[in-house]
């Protein structure tokens, strides 16, 4: 069947099977920022917006996405470039394969939330693993992001 | 993962049970469950587009449509100044946001998973279910039928004057529960409810007048109540905890859920 979906704010339509998966479409689409980790449903690497909502693209059929908006790390890269920098001026990764889903759900929970504490920053990215750090960097990174933004006067 | 043949999203509910009927077609909710399975599925069968995703409140009750989401239960402000947010905290420890953004209530309560922190916290309120063909029955009743054909359509939840407190015991944080348990006083009875889930096996609920009848601070009561729900909780093993630990933490969740509704430590 043929799938149409607007990604990236482009129109996209594709040839997929009824058992196609989400992430698999994107990647065809060539948006191989969006990766397996896990396989099951955990670790969050695949996540990407659907109408804006943070999902897990692994675990979504894509005939289910007909019609929508989906948005990729490749759509968000002034956004996920200006906060990245944050997350590299703490050498808070090692090997980086976990960093796509982890700043497009960082992306997801600025959007949500303008001035998260430290408690929500932790309980909104817990469906996020890294397994080479303990999140103490990534923590740093986002905290220092959000004073930034703050000196800026783009938070509430 | 299961492989699928057909995808099937019905324009009506009675499209989506005509089709749910044959054996080897399935409704597919959020699907993260399915996903971990195996085998063949001849027809996937997605709800959603039934806009069946919203919770409506009204003075007397709650409707919550089988395709809403955890995330909305999450972030639903009635749903949570009602339950004391008992809600919240029975859905927010399950993985991450984007797994409840997708995860459903329909998907969890159907399912009657052991695992799920949804059945619990419900059960121990005043919950029904409707079914498109049984119509409307109890959650209870329904937490405790074998599975059948029918499309779980929402979920009513009836106001009633209560407070409600939920514990889940995780080994560490996103995994599945090793115990969860909702418990409910009655304001105006005094009178308690308890359901408790991931003994491993489906949620059960336990309300007996005799004993959880106005339970009070008195220690002693306290203690009756605890040694009979420790009693009476069938609990089993698993790769996350022994029968023994399990029925070691009913009685610790029952103090703590007894202390906390009493208003220690407030």
């Amino acid at each position: 069947m043929t799938l149409e979906l607007t990604l990236n704010g482009r129109k996209t339509s594709g040839e997929i099977e009824a058992d196609t998966l989400l992430i698999d479409f994107l990647r065809e689409q060539g948006c191989y920022s969006v990766k397996r980790g896990c396989e099951t449903s955990n670790c969050g690497l695949c996540t990407v917006f659907m109408n804006d909502v943070p999902i897990l693209s692994c675990s979504v059929l894509a005939a289910r996405a007909a019609g929508s908006s989906i948005t990729t790390l490749e759509g968000l890269q002034e956004e996920a470039a200006e906060f990245g920098a944050f997350i590299a001026d703490q050498g808070a990764e090692q090997c980086g394969f976990c960093n796509p889903g982890f700043v497009m759900n960082a992306l997801a929970l600025f959007r949500e939330k303008k001035d998260p504490s430290e408690e929500e920053i932790k309980e909104y990215l817990a469906g996020n693993l890294c397994r080479c750090s303990g999140y103490e960097g990534q923590l740093r990174g986002i905290q220092a992001f959000l004073e930034w933004k703050k000196g800026k006067g783009e938070t509430r | 993962m299961v492989t699928i043949r057909e995808y099937r999203r019905p324009e009506s509910l009675e499209e989506a049970w005509e089709l749910n009927q044959k054996k080897r077609n399935r409704v597919i909710a959020g699907m993260l469950w399915t996903k971990m399975g195996r085998g063949s599925i001849q027809t996937a069968i997605d709800l959603s587009g039934l806009h069946l995703n919203t919770i409506e409140e009204t003075e007397m009750e709650f409707e919550i449509g089988c395709m809403t989401t955890l995330r909305q239960l999450e972030l639903h402000e009635g749903l949570n100044q009602y339950s004391g947010g008992a809600v919240r905290e029975a859905v927010r420890h399950i993985v991450g946001v984007q797994f409840r953004n997708l995860a459903t209530v329909g998907g969890s309560i159907f399912g009657r998973y052991g695992f799920s922190d949804v059945l619990t916290v419900f059960l121990a309120m005043d919950a029904y279910v409707k079914m498109y063909q049984g119509g409307v029955m109890s959650l209870d009743e329904f937490a405790r039928m074998s599975y059948n054909r029918d499309i779980l359509e929402k979920l009513i939840i009836k106001k009633r004057p209560a407070e409600y407190y939920y514990q889940s015991v995780r080994n560490t944080k996103t995994d599945f529960p090793v115990l969860t348990m909702a418990a409910a006083k009655n304001l105006e009875t005094g009178s308690y409810h308890f359901s408790v889930g991931a003994r491993p096996g489906r949620a059960v609920l336990m309300a007996d007048e005799t004993v959880f009848g106005n339970i009070g601070s008195d220690q002693d009561r306290v203690r009756e109540a605890v040694e009979y729900m420790k009693a009476s909780i069938p609990t089993g093993s698993n790769t996350r905890g022994s029968a023994a630990y399990r029925t070691q933490l009913v009685g610790v969740l029952t103090e703590r859920a007894v202390k906390k509704l009493e208003g220690e430590g407030r």
